[in-house]
């Protein structure tokens, strides 16, 4: 099926099989392989894009549903050398090991950050109505849909805090 | 050979002068990771498009393909190739060995109409894309005979051998000890079957060259890997030329190879194209390996002091039928405690399911979680502390061999532990302490693992850039390999990082084991420290022997490098000039370390306390982990942020192996009761609180020269346990069944009465 569909701000028109998740789209198709597949099922998160600055997981997506959409990967945060604030604090604060779940932890930070700024609640959050404050609580609430087994959760949150630091 | 000796005079990484050594820089490869560009096996380029395999799995567990038919997967859209036992291309015989040097036999796949475990592979689609190939991969019928099969591990364990080539460890005389002695513990605890849970599941690209064949895969084990399918080919393994730069988490895993490996060359070769192959998360789950549930017996028997008079620890575990594999649940155990009466030793039990493996810190893992919850009942019933209680069984030598320790900071990493957590703050009486629903109570427990090092080369190359490039068939899982071989070759050619590049994960490269045992960083490190020592002294003799040189006619033994240049007293040359009049490609060294003479002569290990805080839910029976902290000891650190996360990742398994992990066996079918990771129970982000390590100041000589040991599997040895006896400590309920799952918790609180 023909489908038009916005990556890291180029268009591209493609002709998908309509069996195929965004997920592979990106990685097969338009060969963007940052975003990984951890189990294709939405149980990791290490295929975590932002569709519309929402964070969804490509593989519990097809790709013909896109059409339309403007889709960010890991591929297209950083500017240029510059990377971007979150990508730079997992460096900094080493909050990934092997790398595989990175690209979704970080696409979901970014997600996270943006949702908190826009008020929106979580599980963790005690105030419905009043602005969101960005907790260690709320990051791991917001975090816990992005598997790490390397289990760099201590310096995934230190990372988010620095993330958020930096935005603020 | 050298001698532990020789290894003790200082050298450039003991002395750190430029203090590479211990910085917690960032990870060498961490752009490429936090940028998406790090490419894994299966995302390699390929010099064509490539064709996509799928594998079909069984679905029992023991029996025989009794008829096949693929004439509707054949007939299927963009379909190349479909392959069954019937149909594949020969491959050598399961177990062939051609060439005796290989460290691994031939794996062949879809070898027979036998079926040993469900999961197994049965058949093979290659398509045009991966959509087109798991839907043929559908149409592929199969049917079999089934035949009886062993599943249950608990009611098969009167089938109990003995694991072979193995005899009990026995001091003393246990049993009269045991009677003899004042007080005892005996009791039972169940660790039960885990899965890696890798992150990213096993894959592989490949094409071939000519009669060669390139394949990219992820391995912890790079001439593993080569040889188990130049032997699977039969061919000679300079025909394999097998590549792992990144790896999604091993975690001993990716230890061996799998079919993917295998049905990606064969593929890639029989149509000309590359292809990609990778496990689906069910595969990874029923067709790797896992770590065998294990049924551990305590008794310990003290004085009224505390003082240990006897201790056993016997283990059962399972393993597959044909590929016998023992998790040593009792060996630690045989190091840990003083104690004159001792038994310890290992039953095999044989089941038809997929094989079992080495999991991170196989041994110690599991079978922390039964002594270390034994010593602190044993401490409850003697109104001890449970430090107390391990300070006075501290031995002074190896109580399994009467050998020296190299170093043992155990009661050390204690009693900081202690105070830093604020161990004085718990309240000995179980109950005692209540907020609200919540019974909140403290545990420790220490952790043991051994250190090891293996025989490894490096390649190191000097360029007229004045970049030092090291090279070595080494991996890195996530572990940290990269960054800290670039510490180790800066500091040793008195080089800043960034004149230092890392390749790592190519079978042409000097070899090194890869990536297990916790012996990484120790063995590859000291072949690139021992390749740096090479280099030193090339460089000097160039620099002596050249009239162009500064340092013309200088005795090479006095010269020293530092700032990227070779230096004697106030003469000095860059090295990137010495480098660059040795010719365009430079100056090349190779250098090795091997285990020393007398390495045996002491009792080497790593050693940490752990100390949890939990909640018990005493509503729902829910564990929630409040605080943990741990204190380590592990020779000197290489780079202190990445291991410090090497340690905490390995607490968070510990937490996992506590309170969510395990998978049962379904008794219908010999599959894993969970496929997928919302039913493997891995810990995440909101599991983990407060969490925090800190790694002792030490050096062991007697590891290598550079002092320094393992870190990637202390953290997990004794966390799960240090949980458990917080739960008890919370209230006041006894579970030796892992995981503590509220099921049980809740069961528990209610014979109580609570
Ligand atoms: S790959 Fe999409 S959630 Fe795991
Ligand atoms: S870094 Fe390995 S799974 Fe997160």
């Amino acid at each position: 099926m023909l489908t038009t569909i916005r990556v890291n701000g180029v268009d591209h028109d493609v002709d998908v099989d309509p069996r195929t998740s965004l997920l592979d789209l990106l990685r097969e198709g338009l060969d963007l392989k940052g975003t990984k597949k951890g189990c294709d099922h939405g149980q990791c998160g290490a295929c975590t894009v932002l569709v519309n600055g929402v964070r969804i997981n490509a593989c519990l997506s097809l790709a013909v549903m896109h059409d339309g959409d403007a889709v960010l990967t890991v591929e297209g945060l950083a500017s240029g050398e510059l990377l971007h604030p979150v990508q730079q604090a997992f460096l900094t604060e080493d909050a990934f090991q092997c790398g595989y779940c990175t690209p979704g932890q970080i696409c979901s930070a970014v997600g996270l950050l943006a949702e908190v700024a826009a008020g929106q609640p979580s599980e963790a959050t005690a105030d419905l109505d009043g602005p969101v404050t960005l907790t260690d609580a709320e990051i791991r609430e917001r975090m816990s849909g992005n598997i790490c087994r390397c289990s760099a959760y201590p310096q995934i949150l230190a990372a988010v805090r620095r993330a958020a630091g930096a935005a603020a | 050979m050298s001698t532990v000796r020789d290894w003790a005079a200082p050298n450039p990484v003991t002395e750190n002068r430029s203090g590479l050594i211990g910085k917690p820089v960032d990870r060498y490869e961490g752009r490429l990771k936090v940028t998406g560009t790090a490419p894994y096996a299966y995302e390699v380029e390929t010099p064509a498009p490539p064709l996509f395999g799928h594998i079909v799995s069984s679905t029992l567990a023991r029996g025989r393909i009794a008829s096949v038919d693929i004439s509707a997967a054949e007939a299927a859209p963009g379909v190349v190739r479909v392959w069954t036992h019937l149909n594949v291309p020969a491959q050598a015989a399961r177990g062939t060995r051609l060439n005796p040097r290989s460290q691994r036999a031939s794996n062949p796949a879809l070898e027979s109409d036998r079926v040993e475990h469900y999961g197994q592979s049965v058949a093979f689609v290659l398509a045009d894309t991966p959509e087109n190939a798991r839907a043929a991969g559908g149409l592929v019928r199969i049917t079999y005979e089934a035949e009886p099969a062993d599943l249950d591990f608990l009611s098969s364990l009167d089938q109990a051998g003995p694991a072979p080539g193995e005899e009990d460890a026995r001091i003393g005389d246990f049993e009269a000890g045991y009677s003899a002695s004042e007080v005892t513990v005996d009791a039972t605890w169940f660790s039960p079957l885990q899965n890696h849970a890798q992150m990213e599941p096993c894959a592989t690209t490949a094409w071939w060259e000519g009669d060669k064949v390139v394949v990219h895969t992820s391995i912890q084990m790079v001439k593993g890997g080569q040889h188990a399918l130049a032997e699977t080919l039969g061919v000679p393994s300079d025909r394999v030329r097998l590549f792992t730069r990144y790896i999604g988490g091993g975690f001993g895993g990716k230890g061996q190879s799998y079919d993917d490996l295998t049905l990606a060359a064969l593929g890639a070769r029989e149509t000309g194209r590359p292809v990609r192959v990778a496990y689906t998360r069910q595969q990874m789950f029923q067709a790797t390996i896992h770590r065998p549930a294990v049924q551990m017996r305590v008794r310990l028997g003290a004085d009224q002091s505390g003082r240990l008079n006897a201790m056993a620890l016997e283990a059962v575990t399972h393993c597959a039928r044909n590929a016998p594999f023992v998790e040593h649940a009792a060996n630690f155990a045989r190091n840990l405690y003083a104690a004159p009466n001792r038994l310890t030793g290992h039953r095999l039990v044989r089941l038809d399911i997929p094989h079992a493996g080495a999991m991170r810190a196989p041994g110690e893992a599991p079978g922390m979680l039964s002594l270390e919850c034994a010593m602190d009942e044993l401490a409850e019933t003697l109104g001890l502390d449970p430090i107390e209680l391990r300070i006075r069984n501290e031995p002074e030598v190896d109580p399994d061999n009467a050998k020296p320790f190299s170093v043992r900071q155990l009661v050390r990493c204690m009693q900081e532990g202690a105070q830093q957590f604020g161990w004085e703050r718990r309240n000995p009486v179980p109950g005692a302490v209540r907020e609200g629903r919540w019974y909140v109570g403290m545990g420790m427990a220490t952790a043991i693992r051994g250190n090891f090092l293996l025989p490894a080369k490096a390649g190191l190359r000097l360029t007229g850039d004045g970049v030092a490039t090291l090279t070595q068939g080494m991996t890195d899982i996530g572990t940290g390999t990269y960054t800290i071989l670039a510490q180790i070759t800066g500091e040793t050619l008195g080089l800043t990082l960034d004149q230092v590049r890392v390749e790592l994960g190519d079978s042409d490269m000097p070899p090194a084991p890869g990536s297990g045992g916790q012996f990484g960083a120790a063995t590859a490190g000291s072949a690139a420290y021992e390749t740096g020592m090479v280099m030193r002294r090339r460089l000097a003799e160039l620099a002596a022997g050249d009239p162009r040189s500064p340092l013309y006619g200088e005795d090479p033994t006095l010269m020293d490098f530092a700032n990227g240049n070779i230096v004697l007293g106030n003469r000095s040359e860059s090295l990137a000039a010495l480098a660059a009049r040795a010719g365009p490609e430079g100056v090349y060294v190779e250098g090795g370390i091997s285990p020393a003479a007398d390495a045996r002569d002491w009792s080497q290990h790593t050693y940490g306390a752990q100390f949890a805080e939990v909640g018990v839910d005493s509503v729902t029976g829910e564990v929630r982990l409040r605080r943990m902290f741990g204190v380590f000891a592990a020779g000197r650190i290489l780079n202190a942020k990445l291991a410090k996360s090497q340690i905490t990742g390995g607490m968070i398994w510990g937490v996992g192996a506590a309170l969510t992990e395990s998978n049962p066996v379904d008794p219908r079918y010999g599959s894993f009761l969970h496929q997928d990771l919302g039913g493997y129970l891995a810990p995440v982000h909101a599991d983990i609180v407060n969490l925090d390590a800190v790694l002792l100041d030490e050096a062991d000589d007697k590891a290598n020269p550079m002092g320094i040991k393992g870190v990637g599997e202390l953290g997990i040895c004794g966390a799960g346990a240090a949980i458990a006896n917080a739960v008890y400590n919370a209230c006041g309920v006894r579970l030796r069944d892992y995981p503590l799952t509220p099921d049980k918790v809740l069961a528990a609180l209610e014979a109580k009465g609570l």
